[in-house]
């Protein structure tokens, strides 16, 4: 996985709440199996019928095609647990999410991709929300995985809380299956646990006619 | 101290606790859909890691298959994602329900049917309704691509412990209300994000009385309040379904597990992190109006006004408002509509197209209005057949499908147009999901069979009552 540390950028506010991975990524009728899945961001949002840029979408304004954080509400990334919602926003250069909260499978699908999900404490979060507004892409933001803060252009600093663990892995850009494989013992003692204690749950076999 | 089902399930299945603290937690199956497993296929070429355990691993081909009669694949690119599956499923010697194979359908309809998942087991499924299958008394785990492909590395999930929530559901329904319009009650109250970071348990006397299927409708929707489990304790109603189905257990094996599955249940007083009750005795027909599956009123109700809703809901309702094309005050009964579509996870197994086909028997899909019913899986299918239910839809004016997806998320291709309304027995009324700007109406199976045939939101006891 990509390591996070730090990243500058424009910050761009879509200030709704429920924003869904129907929203992020539709599914489309693809033909292969690696898409643009930059083009593939917002695509319902962000372009027309006809192909063409829909000029009113925040992305497609000048100042926010290089939005590298997004701002946004409760529950974001609800919906489906499409992973590709998270490869788009980081295909599309979008590392950092920060939101009032996220839904569960969404998160955990940033931490596995090196994207960052930022939750301030209320206060923080509505003035870190009315900085983005007021700031409207003209100046960057710089999101601060070490030092745990992201830094407004004024020189605000907002500071957020983040698991130990999962900064560590982010920082680090560990390898989560990686991680678990070191436990194959456990795994194969537990199996044999399982095997004399419940066999049904470790054997599959189709009994029609057996 | 007093347990909860959802810790003794949990506990039963830990593994290890890894190093970042996280609880690794045995998967006893797994299955997969073709939209998703390609990627950590391809991803397990690149690492070189094997699948650990192919023979509890299953593969279905839902979402991306034509649900055309005949199955004709008549779109470009189509068997992109059907043909990886077929490749990586035979390169790791997983076993495959095929687009033609008797018992293929939607990956959460066909788990249980088969008997694939028992009670107290664990499961993950790349699919964010993997919850469904909770219905047993299964703890389900719906996955990104990279948890689905950690799964086929390790048959273990990383997981951090969620808290615990019981949702108690007391009261008998009346007749005409069902299990879809309990849940969509449920998250009505509990809201779109009021289950995130919970494991949900649904008891009460409403959910004892469900029959299993009823019972696999209202966990289908847990992930809709956020939560990513929700489950029931199993009882007899499951254990008489279960037996005999082909992956069940039988025999010796079939009497050892069930002395275990009696044991499954969440001990008197067992604490849980939220609790939440709701009386459902006096419960009509709900339908949602707006974009999220929180915007639910009863048939009979009016559209909510958002100036009288908390001020951080408002944003939502307006939009919503505005898409569905609908004012503060407004009936949604009477509404006329475009489309109809039976079928998804939530409402495709045999009685809701029963229920469905009850209302359509002797009657015609309205003037305008297309209608299209696909069956869970292949094997309702020919049980729908058996029985002549195929008959009454297609004389009702009804598209018989063969089984798969379909118009849920249209990743086939089917969809509805821009400005049309649809009404759907699905799980989903986001935005565009059944197509750029269609306007969608979450309903139980006999509600949508009834504004089929009236071409606008009806209350489905009224056609009821005027059979009888
Ligand atoms: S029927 Fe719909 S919700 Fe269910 S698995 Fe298929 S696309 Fe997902």
């Amino acid at each position: 996985m990509e390591p996070f540390r730090s990243l500058t950028g424009v910050a761009a506010p879509m200030l709704v709440d429920d924003l869904n991975t129907d929203q992020i990524t539709p599914v489309q009728r693809k033909s292969t199996l690696t898409p643009d899945y930059a083009l593939m961001l917002f695509s319902r949002l962000r372009f027309n019928d006809d192909g063409t840029e829909n000029p009113d979408f925040l992305l497609n304004r000048p100042r926010f095609r290089r939005t590298k954080i997004l701002v946004s509400g409760n529950n974001f990334g609800c919906g489906s647990s499409r992973e590709s919602a998270v490869w788009a926003m980081a295909a599309y250069g979008i590392r950092c999410v920060v939101a009032r909260s996220f839904a569960d499978i969404f998160r955990e699908n940033c931490l596995k991709n090196g994207v960052l999900p930022v939750t301030f404490p209320a206060g923080d979060a509505a003035r870190f929300e009315a900085l983005a507004v007021a700031t409207d892409g003209a100046a960057e933001f710089t999101a601060d995985l070490e030092a745990q803060e992201i830094r407004g252009p004024d020189g605000a600093v907002f500071p957020f809380d983040i698991a130990p663990a999962e900064r560590i892995a982010l920082l680090e850009g560990l390898d989560d299956i990686g991680m678990t494989l070191k436990h194959t013992v456990d795994v194969a003692a537990f199996e044999q646990t399982v095997r004399a204690a419940r066999p049904w749950l470790q054997e599959t076999r189709d009994r029609r006619g057996a | 101290m007093a347990q909860t089902l959802f810790d003794r399930i949990w506990d039963a299945h830990l593994v290890a606790q890894r190093g970042d603290g996280r609880d690794l937690v045995y998967m006893d199956r797994h299955v997969m859909h073709e939209l998703h497993a390609p990627h950590a296929f391809a991803r397990l070429d690149e690492t070189g890691r094997g699948v650990r355990r192919p023979d509890l691993t299953f593969a279905c081909q839902d979402h991306t298959v034509s649900t055309r009669p005949g199955r004709f694949d008549d779109r470009p690119g189509a068997a992109t994602y059907t043909d990886a599956m077929r490749a990586g499923t035979r390169k790791f010697g997983i076993k495959l329900f095929d687009v033609t194979d008797a018992d293929q359908g939607i990956s959460h309809v066909v788990a249980p049917e088969l008997g694939i998942v028992t009670p107290g087991a664990t499961y993950a499924c790349p699919d964010s309704h993997a919850c469904t299958v909770g219905g047993l008394g299964v703890l389900a785990f719906a996955c990104g691509t990279s948890e689905l492909e950690h799964v086929l590395a390790t048959q273990v999930l990383a997981l951090k412990r969620p808290k615990t929530m019981r949702v108690v559901l007391d009261g008998a329904l009346a007749p005409g209300v069902t299990a879809k319009d309990v849940i969509l009650r449920v998250i009505a109250e509990v809201g779109v994000d009021g289950g995130a970071g919970h494991a949900v348990e649904y008891a009460g006397a409403a959910v004892r009385a469900l029959a299993v299927e009823g019972r696999l409708t209202l966990c289908n929707m847990a992930i809709e309040m956020g939560a990513r489990n929700g489950f029931i304790a199993p009882d007899e109603t499951v254990f008489d379904w279960l037996a005999g189905r082909a992956y069940a257990p039988d025999g010796a094996d079939w009497d050892a597990a069930l002395s275990w599955w009696k044991t499954l249940k969440s001990d008197d007083g067992a604490v849980f992190g939220r609790e939440v009750t709701i009386d459902c005795s006096a419960l009509e027909p709900q339908i949602t109006w707006g974009i999220d599956p929180s915007h639910v009123i009863g048939v009979g109700g009016r559209v909510p006004d958002p100036a009288a809703a908390p001020p951080e809901r408002q944003g939502n309702m307006r939009r919503a408002l505005d898409y569905m094309d609908l004012r503060p005050g407004d009936t949604v009964e009477g509404l006329r509509i475009d489309r109809v579509f039976i079928g998804s996870c939530t409402n495709s197994r045999l009685p809701d197209l029963e229920a469905a086909a009850e209302i359509l028997r002797g009657r015609k899909v309205a003037d305008g209005v297309t209608a299209l019913v696909v069956p869970g899986s292949s094997t309702v299918k020919r049980e729908a057949e058996a029985k002549g239910l195929d008959r009454v839809f297609i004389e009702a004016g009804f598209a018989w499908g063969e089984s798969g997806c379909s118009m849920c998320a249209g990743g086939n291709g089917d969809r509805g147009e821009a400005g049309e309304r649809c009404v759907s027995t699905t799980n989903r009324n986001f935005e565009g999901r059944q197509g750029k700007g269609v306007r969608t109406h979450l309903v139980g199976p006999a509600m949508a069979a009834a504004a089929a045939v009236t071409g606008k939101i009806t209350d489905v006891r009224r056609l009821a009552r005027e059979r009888a």
